[in-house]
C-alpha cells in the first residue's frame, strides 16, 4: 500500500455536552480515493470541518504527510495541503467563475503589492500565468465557456462542479469533497465520477469524499469508512462494506 | 492600434475605459467652456469639492462595496488628511513658493498620516463585523473631529507650538495653524480643478489596479465567503486591512485636495453627516460599481447645490430616498426585472 498522506488519529469534538465525534481513526494513502458515508447526522461534516480546521477538534491529531495539522488555522491547513468543497456550496457568488478559479491560486502566485500598483512585468507573468493554469483547470470541468458568467447565476451542478475546481486551484495534496453529486442527475453523476478519477490522476492527488449517492461511493472509491452517531462503524473496501451487516442496519434500521 | 483599441472596448476593461472617459471627457469640455465663456462663480466654485467628493465616495466603495464592511467614519479620515495638509503646506510655505509642488507634497502627506491612522484604526476594528464593525468607525469619527477641534496650533521662530487648552499661543510673529473649533484660517489656497481631476485619475488607477489583480480578488473573495476563502488560503484579515488602508489613504488624498480649495475650514466639517453623504453616494452608485459612484457623487453633490432653497432638507431627502432604495434595492420583484434591463443592454453599454 501507498505511503498515507492523511493519518486521523483519537479524533473527537464536543459541542457543550455532546459528544459529536469520537474516537476516530482514519487513513487516506497517496493516489486513493476514499469514501466517508454514514445517515444523516452521524458527523461527516464535522470530520471535514475539523480537517480544515473550521472547527477546533476536543481530542486527537490530524497528521499530514507526518505533519500534526490539528492546531494550524484554516488558511495554514490550506498552505499545508488540504482543500475542500463544501455541502452548502459555498462560491463567491458575485465574482465570475473564472476569478473563482483564480482566487483559489492566491498563494500559488506571489507579487508584491508594489508590483501590483506599478504594474510591473512580475505582476503580468503572474497573471498571465494565473489565467492561463484557471482556464485549464476550467476546461477539465467543461466550465471554460461559462468563464465569464456570475457564479452566484450558475445552475447547481455547475456550481459544484466549479467548486472542485476552486479547491484544486490552491495546489491541495488532499481534496475534500464534501458530496460533490447532490443535486446532479444520473448523467452528471457519471460524468462527474469520470473527472474525479482524472482529477486525481493528472493532479497526482488524494481524495476523501462523503456522499450519498451510493452508485458513486461503490464506483469510485477504493476504500470506505463508515460514521454512525460520530463512531467508526466499518471500514473496507466497498464489497466489504455493501455486505456488512452492521451498516445495512445502521441504513434501513433493524 | 486596433488591438490596443479592442483591448481597450474588451468586456473585462470596458469598466475602466468608460471611467477614464468620463473623467477626461468632461474635464475637457468643461476646460473648454470655461476658457470660451464666463462660467458663473456658483459653478466654478463646485468643481474642486465634487472632484474631492468622487475621491471620497470611490474610496467608501473600496470599503463598502469591495470588502463588504460598512464604514460610517469616513469623514474621519478625510478630517485626518486635510488638517495634514494644511499643517505641512503652512510649514512649507517659505521652503517651497512653488504652489503645484506644495500641493502635490501636502496631498501625498495627507494621504500617508491618514493611511497610518486607517492602518491603527484596522488593526482592533477589523477583528469585528458588520454592526459592531460600523459603530467603531463612526466613534472613529467623531474622535477624530473631537480631537482636532481642541487641537491648537502655530508655529514662529521658535519652532512648531501646541496646546490642547490654550488658545493664545506665545507666538513670535509666527502664525496660527489651526485654532480649536475654528479650524484652519488664513490657509493659502493652492488646489485647482486640474489637481482634482488627476486626483480622480490616481484613485481609479489605484483601484483598477486593485480590483484587477489577485489582491482584489482575496478581498473580494472574503466578502462573498469568509469560510470559502480561508478555505482556499486566502487571509480574511489581511484582504480587509488592505482595501481598509487603501480605502483611507484615497479618502485623505481627498481631505487634503478639499482642504487647500478653502481659507478658513473648521473641523466640524467632517462631521457624521459628511460620512453618511458618502455613504449614500457610494449605495446610490451601486456597491462595487465604481462609475456609479462616480455618476452618483457628482449628481448628488451638484444638484443640491443648485437646488440651494432645498439646502435645509437635504439630510432629509437623502434619508428618505436611501430607504426606498434599500427597500426597493433587496425586493425580489425589483431585483428580477432590473436584471432584465441588464440583460437587454448587457451587450451594448457597461453592466459592471
Amino acid at each position: 500500500m501507498n505511503a498515507p498522506v492523511l493519518q486521523i488519529r483519537n479524533l473527537g469534538i464536543d459541542f457543550g455536552g455532546l459528544t459529536a465525534v469520537n474516537n476516530l481513526n482514519m487513513e487516506v494513502h497517496e493516489h486513493e480515493i476514499v469514501g466517508l458515508i454514514g445517515p444523516n447526522g452521524a458527523g461527516k461534516t464535522t470530520v471535514f470541518n475539523m480537517l480544515t480546521k473550521v472547527y477546533d477538534p476536543s481530542r486527537g491529531t490530524i497528521l499530514l504527510n507526518g505533519q500534526d495539522i490539528a492546531r494550524l488555522d484554516t488558511v495554514a491547513v490550506n498552505k499545508a495541503g488540504v482543500a475542500r468543497t463544501f455541502q452548502n456550496i459555498r462560491l463567491f457568488r458575485n465574482l465570475s467563475v473564472l476569478d473563482n478559479v483564480k482566487a483559489g491560486m492566491n498563494n500559488q502566485f506571489v507579487y508584491s503589492i508594489a508590483d501590483m500598483l506599478f504594474h510591473t512585468r512580475k505582476r503580468r507573468s503572474n497573471e498571465e500565468t494565473i489565467e492561463e493554469e484557471a482556464l485549464k483547470l476550467l476546461r477539465i470541468f467543461h466550465l471554460d465557456e461559462l468563464k465569464d458568467t456570475e457564479a452566484g447565476s450558475l445552475p447547481y451542478g455547475a456550481q459544484r462542479k466549479l467548486e472542485i475546481a476552486r479547491a484544486l486551484a490552491s495546489e491541495p495534496k488532499l481534496l475534500l469533497l464534501d458530496e460533490p453529486a447532490a443535486g446532479m442527475n444520473p448523467q452528471e453523476t457519471e460524468e462527474l465520477m469520470d473527472m474525479i478519477r482524472f482529477v486525481r490522476d493528472s493532479f497526482d492527488i488524494c481524495i476523501l469524499l462523503i456522499e450519498h449517492d451510493m452508485n458513486l461511493v461503490m464506483n469510485i472509491c477504493e476504500r470506505i469508512y463508515v460514521l454512525n452517531y460520530g463512531m467508526l462503524l466499518a471500514k473496507g473496501s466497498p464489497e466489504e462494506i455493501r455486505s456488512n451487516d452492521k451498516v445495512i442496519k445502521a441504513y434501513l434500521g433493524d | 492600434m486596433k488591438k490596443i483599441l479592442d483591448n481597450l472596448l474588451h468586456q473585462k476593461n470596458r469598466s475602466r475605459t468608460i471611467s477614464y472617459a468620463m473623467i477626461i471627457g468632461t474635464y475637457l469640455i468643461i476646460e473648454i467652456l470655461m476658457h470660451s465663456i464666463r462660467m458663473s462663480r456658483l459653478f466654478t466654485s463646485m468643481l474642486v469639492p465634487c472632484c474631492c467628493y468622487i475621491v471620497l465616495a470611490l474610496s467608501l466603495n473600496l470599503v463598502v462595496g469591495f470588502s463588504g464592511e460598512l464604514s460610517l467614519g469616513h469623514a474621519g479620515f478625510m478630517a485626518v488628511g486635510a488638517f495634514t495638509a494644511i499643517i505641512v503646506s503652512g510649514l512649507c510655505v517659505q521652503m517651497i513658493p512653488d504652489p503645484i509642488i506644495r500641493l502635490f507634497i501636502s496631498i501625498i502627506a495627507g494621504s500617508i498620516v491618514s493611511g497610518i491612522a486607517g492602518l491603527l484604526v484596522s488593526v482592533p476594528v477589523l477583528k469585528l463585523s458588520g454592526d459592531y464593525l460600523a459603530i467603531v468607525t463612526l466613534a472613529f469619527g467623531q474622535i477624530i473631529k473631537s480631537l482636532i477641534t481642541n487641537i491648537y496650533l502655530g508655529f514662529d521662530r521658535n519652532g512648531m507650538q501646541f496646546s490642547f487648552v490654550n488658545n493664545e499661543l506665545n507666538l513670535e510673529q509666527g502664525r496660527m495653524l489651526l485654532s480649536g473649533p475654528m479650524g484652519a484660517t488664513d490657509t493659502a489656497k493652492i488646489s485647482n480643478f486640474s489637481s482634482g481631476v488627476l486626483l480622480i485619475l490616481a484613485t481609479l488607477f489605484i483601484i483598477y489596479s486593485l480590483i484587477d489583480s489577485k489582491y482584489g480578488r482575496a478581498i473580494m473573495a472574503a466578502r462573498d465567503d469568509r469560510i470559502a476563502a480561508e478555505s482556499i488560503g486566502i487571509d480574511i484579515l489581511r484582504s480587509k486591512t488592505l482595501a481598509f488602508v487603501t480605502s483611507a489613504i484615497l479618502a485623505g488624498a481627498a481631505g487634503a485636495l478639499y482642504a487647500l480649495n478653502y481659507s478658513t475650514l473648521q473641523p466640524a466639517k467632517f462631521d457624521f453627516n459628511t460620512s453618511i453623504l458618502a455613504l449614500v453616494y457610494v449605495v446610490f452608485g451601486g456597491l462595487g460599481n465604481i462609475n456609479g459612484t462616480i455618476i452618483a457623487a457628482t449628481a448628488l453633490y451638484v444638484l443640491p447645490e443648485l437646488l440651494r432653497s432645498l439646502q435645509d432638507y437635504r439630510m432629509l431627502i437623502y434619508a428618505i430616498v436611501l430607504i426606498i432604495v434599500m427597500q426597493l434595492g433587496s425586493s425580489a420583484r425589483l431585483k428580477r426585472s432590473l436584471e432584465q434591463i441588464r440583460n437587454r443592454f448587457a451587450r451594448k453599454g457597461d453592466v459592471r
